[in-house]
């Protein structure tokens, strides 16, 4: 279990919104993690700041992974930073519409990216401005769809006897 | 390929010497014995050594991440075997500590030490095959045939507590599925008894071995700011010189009450991947002692699940005999469990690296949306910068010490 240091979490916060004032949207406490939603055009700077900050030092970005959000209709990308000095983890969101699928890539402050944009590429269609080789990575290079938004079907539609509402959904 | 020799502007009559390189493309992979999984690598070779890597993956991509987004909980089990399939009760633990997380159930303590058990013998078996195939790799196949065995041993363990091997599915959400038998903690002790020899046995093989060493010392060595800017985590992080663990930085399934040491490397290279897993699978061996005091200290020797009614089965006999219990049975077999909105990460120290769950519910009955960090996906994309200017042979080495699997890697 991660320990949830307040003080942390508000220092947070608090140099975020004193840097970026107009790109932090949203944040709150998800479970034990601090979540913050930032606007998608300042992301890379955001990341930067993080890793660079003396005080902060988010010095190990975990994972990134795409999100579909159909009642949205929007395509989000979801950093998980880990500073090593602190012991402390936070979460980062971004989110764009559909009709203008474009996140800045991050690869320029973490090259570790550079595969995980290629995979939210692959599976949910979100362009990364500037990543240097955006092309698929898991799929066939041919592949016109995105399998992992939600109206990709994930079984044989023609079966009757597997509807959604058997699953919750 | 030819290399372009411009002649000096200035010196019209200056002929140039050098003789254009020609570079050969050579493919390693998709199936290559030495890769030690599907994948392939398109090297542009000079002679012997890699000028430039191109790594293709995905060919065992299997949509684990879609997949599970219409399973209920206790089926996604089976997917984490396949992510890092020499480890598989590691996965399966993780992911089940990771819907505990979710649902905000407290385990027994019992049944904490239990998963710390299997988790550490799975570290071994996992150490065990990437060590033996290092020493194959650089063509000692002696230790290989030598550690397989116990590797064996290992997966009859599994076989007892869980019933199979390789794949395991072991446990279930909340604890156990039964009890470990009396048959299994006799060859838990019997392993604990007779493996330090055996490990021993096999560092005399190699550690000291002058063929080894030279064939290991300095090859694929990576510094600790590049290792961390792509995202190593595990052994291979911890051979560049830091001591991150998950089990000490984020401590989960009570492993703060456990006493053990974080090997750690110096120079990031193969040897000292190499070194940290033995040091590992001593410290392993170690924890697996440390529980099976803990589990003997406890008074308790019958519980092996929290009891959660949402995911842990009822008694066989109260089913057969009582119409609520088989309701409720039925209700979880069907995965008819309701689960809260939420989302959270959970990690744990996977045998090659941080293992994590990333796991988003919007109150239906299975995940809105799991994402896996899976280490060797992340490690992977280092590899043609560890071996650019290398030997093939070297590069050959320096993959099979990275400890890539190719189930993890495409999901």
């Amino acid at each position: 279990m991660f320990e949830i240091i307040p003080e942390r979490n508000q220092s947070v916060i608090a140099k975020l919104t004193s840097s970026f004032s107009n790109s932090i949207e949203h944040h709150e406490l998800m479970n034990d993690m601090l979540c913050i939603t930032v606007k998608k055009e300042s992301i890379a700077e955001i990341l930067l700041f993080l890793r660079d900050d003396k005080e902060l030092q988010y010095n190990f970005l975990t994972t990134l992974c795409g999100m579909h959000y159909p009642e949205k209709d929007q395509l989000g990308v979801v950093y998980h930073l880990h500073s090593f000095v602190n012991n402390h983890r936070i979460r980062l969101k971004t989110a764009t519409l559909i009709s203008d699928p474009t996140i800045p890539s991050a690869t320029s402050v973490w090259p570790t990216t550079n595969w995980m944009e290629r995979e939210a590429y692959d599976f949910f269609g979100i362009q990364f401005v500037g990543h240097p080789n955006l092309t698929r990575i898991l799929n066939v290079d041919d592949m016109v769809d995105f399998p992992l938004r939600k109206e990709f079907p994930l079984e044989d539609q023609t079966r009757d006897d597997k509807d959604d509402s058997q699953f919750g959904r | 390929m030819a290399k372009e020799v411009t002649s000096d502007y200035w010196d019209k009559d200056r002929v140039a010497t050098e003789e254009p390189k020609e570079y050969n493309t050579l493919n390693v992979g998709p199936t290559h014995p030495a890769t030690h999984g599907v994948f392939q690598n398109i090297m542009l070779m000079d002679g012997e050594y890699i000028v430039s890597t191109e790594q293709t993956i995905g060919y065992i991509h299997r949509a684990f991440e879609k997949i599970a987004e219409r399973r209920p909980f206790y089926q996604v089990t089976p997917l984490t075997d396949r992510l890092n399939y020499c480890s598989a009760p590691l996965n399966n633990m993780g992911w089940h500590m990771t819907v505990e997380k979710l649902l905000g159930i407290e385990t027994p303590k019992r049944v904490d030490y239990l998963r710390i058990v299997v988790m550490e013998l799975a570290r071994i078996a996992d150490h065990i095959i990437c060590n033996s195939v290092i020493g194959v790799d650089s063509g000692a196949l002696t230790g290989f045939t030598y550690m397989f065995q116990d590797r064996e041993f290992i997966y009859e363990i599994y076989e007892e507590i869980c019933g199979s091997r390789l794949t395991t599915n072991m446990g279930r959400i909340g604890g156990f599925e039964r009890n470990f038998s009396p048959k299994a903690w006799e060859k838990i002790k019997h392993f604990l008894d007779y493996y330090p020899a055996k490990l021993k046995e096999f560092e005399t093989l190699l550690t000291r071995n002058r063929i080894f060493m030279d064939r290991t010392i300095n090859v694929g060595a990576f510094p600790l700011d590049r290792a961390l800017a792509y995202g190593f985590t595990g052994p291979n992080l911890r051979a560049c010189g830091l001591d991150y663990d998950v089990r000490v930085m984020n401590p989960y399934c009570s492993y703060e009450e456990f006493e053990f040491t974080v090997p750690i490397g110096q120079n990031g290279d193969t040897y000292d991947r190499f070194m940290v897993r033995q040091a590992e699978m001593k410290q392993s061996l170690s924890i697996i002692q440390q529980a099976l005091d803990k589990l003997d200290a406890l008074e308790d020797k019958e519980t092996y699940y929290a009891r959660d009614p949402r995911f842990v089965l009822p008694p066989k006999e109260k089913v057969y005999n009582n119409m609520e219990a088989l309701i409720w049975h039925f209700k979880i077999v069907m995965g008819e469990t309701d689960i809260p909105a939420g989302e959270v990460y959970h990690c744990i120290e996977g045998a090659n690296g941080e293992l994590g769950f990333y796991l988003v519910s919007d109150g239906g009955r299975t995940a809105s949306r799991l994402h896996f960090r899976r280490p060797g996906f992340i490690y992977y994309q280092a590899y043609p910068e560890m071996v650019q200017g290398t030997m093939l042979s070297d590069a050959i080495l320096t993959m099979s010490s990275m400890n890539v699997i190719a189930g993890e890697l495409d999901a």
